[in-house]
């Protein structure tokens, strides 16, 4: 099984990571990293959607909110490794190269792979994820006392 | 070897797809009829047709129920990559697969009620052969009458005296199928 | 009644070439990109992912490019398009907790854990137009300030530490799907929220302001109301584990109501719930106070006969898709319909014009 050579988790995170990406971003990073290995098609990419679920009030019963489209696909590399993707959107291309980092990360190309097209998808998310929040938290209240009746 | 469980799909999805659909309907449209239907190689036992079928027919909101001797890990993969179908119990599920026997008896399976008679379970049955002779067959999409080697004739004739509430079935052996939907008078 | 008629194809082409050439507008203007509408149109691309139910902000933006920023219209073109796309899945329910907020505000607590954060917030602007947009769009560099990580705990759960709020016990029930059956009531909440998760906003905004001026009397504080950002998770079937397949933006609201009480339940404070799709303050807020005034009989409340309170019109009538569609339609060809109406009244005349003359001869 393919959880032998990448611990679950591992691969839960990468996915994710991929799945989430600027458009064109894994694309880039992964063509500056190596040259595309030969694969062939389980399932050509196709867009769908996923219905996203909320629970009332946060916490109880869950309901079904809307859709979002997802663009998916898998493929063989010709070493017999199997990638997926599942990535946000409807970009056929970018599915591509999410699949293909998939399947390279459970190669010997793995930390390369890791160094180059995961580490930096990473820095990106993290720091645009930091920045907005460091914008939210200066809009932040500090409520101070006008005055207070003593008397 | 869940590669081998990955391939096995129609190879052009949207022609494959629809000429298998064209099958199935023309089947359940003229019931006795046998319909060719190709592009799907599964996982053993599930047949070339069958397997077209589910690819067809199901995806992640058809449950679907396997019986004993096709709820293998393989054909469960299988499924699972190809049509996300979720493998339920008989009475929970749209579809079932199996040898007539194994699907026995017709009461595990949801019959739709009267407001919405297609909320329904359709069977695929896998059948040893297939041929246009055996019991007859009338009804709609029957000229006068039609032939079919169905492996009994009670079940048929209880479940057609539901309509319109009843199972539908569809017979599948190699490349071939026929099909039987609950309006066709069995004798 | 329907009779086929033919004729019109040339009208009808020649219609949308010249609306083509009106939407692009005058020529010596740039032409909008469908990125533009996505960054600096964005509310509205909100309101289209919210009501098309639909969570694609480059989708929704070239939804409104084509519908002239008609936004029902755009609405109208994302449902369809969502009718075409294949299902893959349902995904777990979102976590807000782990929100990560832009905005974050509670009106029942000054001191909540976490803060009040303000976000970029049309809130305590003057309202006024600011002509300098005119000319130019540049921005100051926005302040920053070290963020602490925590997570931010709900504000209901503070109340619901003395006991003084009803819970929200986590049940695993599957709910029932709009887009896949006929809306039949009674609705269950879940089947509610579905319905109100993508209703009309003014629809709604409207309703939810009725219960505030007494219609279902029903005096709603905003508990907690947080804007930001929600991985989304789902099972893939093939891999046997689960994955996060995006991230979405969702505006969620959870409204405080005081409960006198009932036979079965004690005063307390009751819950509703709002959660939609992009920044869509205004929206989630409706939501949640329509959600509560539509709880009557499950809290034991009495029918006033408010209009809110009859779910059944409440949910047959927020969808604008449907209303416009059945609107809209009445201003096509009806040209038989009316025949036989003008047939009607004109032998209606007759009698009548008779029946006068007659009584005049007598």
């Amino acid at each position: 099984m393919e959880e032998q050579t990448a611990p679950r988790q591992d691969r839960q995170a990468w996915m994710g990571l991929l799945a989430k990406a600027g458009q064109g971003q894994a694309a880039q990073l992964l063509d500056a990293a190596v040259t595309r290995p030969a694969f062939t098609w389980l399932r050509p990419p196709e867009l769908g959607s996923v219905m996203v679920r909320g629970r009332a009030s946060g916490t109880g019963a869950p309901f079904n909110l809307g859709e979002m489209t997802v663009t998916r696909c898998a493929l063989r590399l010709d070493c017999g490794t199997v990638g997926h993707a599942y990535i946000q959107g409807r970009n056929k291309a970018d599915a591509e190269a999410a699949a293909i980092t998939d399947a390279l990360m459970q190669t010997e190309q793995a930390s390369a792979v890791r160094e180059q097209v995961l580490n930096p998808l990473e820095q990106a998310r993290s720091a645009a994820k930091g920045s907005r929040a460091a914008k939210a938290a200066a809009t932040k209240v500090d409520f101070f006392t006008l005055v207070r009746g003593d008397d | 070897m869940q590669v081998e469980t990955l391939g096995g799909g129609f190879s052009d999805p949207a022609l494959q797809s629809a000429a298998a659909f064209r099958g199935v309907m023309e089947a359940m449209a003229r019931p006795g009829t046998l319909q060719s239907v190709r592009g799907a190689t599964p996982p053993a036992p599930l047949s070339a047709a069958a397997g077209a079928v589910l690819l067809t027919l199901c995806d992640t909101e058809t449950p679907l129920h396997l019986t004993q001797g096709f709820d293998t890990p393989d054909l469960r993969s299988w499924i699972a990559f190809h049509t996300g179908a979720p493998i339920v119990g008989p009475s929970h599920c749209q579809f079932a697969l199996g040898h007539w026997d194994d699907l026995m008896p017709l009461s595990n399976y949801q019959v739709g009620t009267s407001e919405y008679p297609d909320r329904s379970a359709t069977l695929i049955v896998e059948m040893p052969d297939l041929k246009q002779s055996g019991a007859t067959l009338k009804g709609p999409g029957i000229k006068s009458q039609a032939s079919l080697s169905l492996p009994c004739i009670t079940p048929f004739q209880n479940n057609a005296a539901l309509f319109p509430l009843g199972v539908d079935f569809i017979f599948t052996c190699g490349e071939t199928l026929a099909a039987l939907p609950r309006t066709t008078e069995v004798f | 009644m329907y009779v086929a008629v033919k004729g019109g194809e040339q009208a009808i082409e020649n219609a949308h070439t010249w609306l083509a050439e009106e939407r692009r507008g005058d020529v010596t203007v740039p032409e909008l990109s469908v990125a533009q509408i996505r960054e600096q149109m964005a509310l509205a691309v909100n309101r289209v992912m919210a009501e098309g139910s639909l969570f694609d902000p480059d989708l929704a933006a070239l939804a409104i490019k084509q519908s002239r920023g008609d936004l029902i219209e755009a609405i109208f073109l994302i449902r369809a398009y969502r009718t075409t796309l294949p299902r893959f899945g349902v995904s777990a329910p979102i976590d807000t907790e782990t929100m990560a907020c832009d905005r974050r505000i509670s009106a029942t607590f000054k001191d909540v854990p976490g803060g009040q954060i303000l976000g970029p917030t049309f809130d305590y602007t003057h309202r006024l137009i600011d002509f300098k947009l005119a000319a130019d769009g540049e921005v100051d560099a926005v302040p920053e300030r070290p963020a602490d990580h925590t997570t931010m705990p709900r504000v209901a759960d503070f109340l619901n530490r003395e006991g003084l709020i009803e819970e929200a016990p986590q049940v695993d029930t599957e709910p029932r799907d709009l887009t896949r059956e006929p809306l039949e009531m009674p609705a269950d909440r879940a089947l509610r929220l579905q319905a109100l998760a993508r209703a009309d906003e003014g629809f709604t905004l409207s309703l939810a302001y009725s219960t505030q001026r007494g219609y279902a009397r029903n005096h709603a504080f905003v508990g907690e109301l947080r804007i930001g950002t929600v991985d989304v998770q789902m099972d893939i079937p093939e891999l046997g584990f689960a994955i996060d397949i995006g991230e979405i933006t969702v505006t969620e609201c959870e409204s405080v109501n005081q409960f006198t009480g009932s036979k079965t339940e004690p005063p307390q404070f009751t819950r509703g719930y709002g959660l939609v799709f992009g920044q869509t303050e205004r929206k989630a807020i409706s939501m949640a106070l329509v959600d509560r005034a539509m709880r009557w009989e499950e809290l034991g409340e009495d029918n006033v006969g408010a209009p809110v309170q009859d779910a059944e019109f409440v949910l047959y009538h927020a969808d604008n898709i449907q209303a416009t569609g059945f609107l809209e339609h009445i201003k096509l060809p009806h040209y038989v319909d009316f025949q036989s109406e003008l047939e009607l009244v004109r032998k209606l005349r007759r009698d009548v014009h008779r029946a006068q003359s007659q009584e005049a001869a007598e």
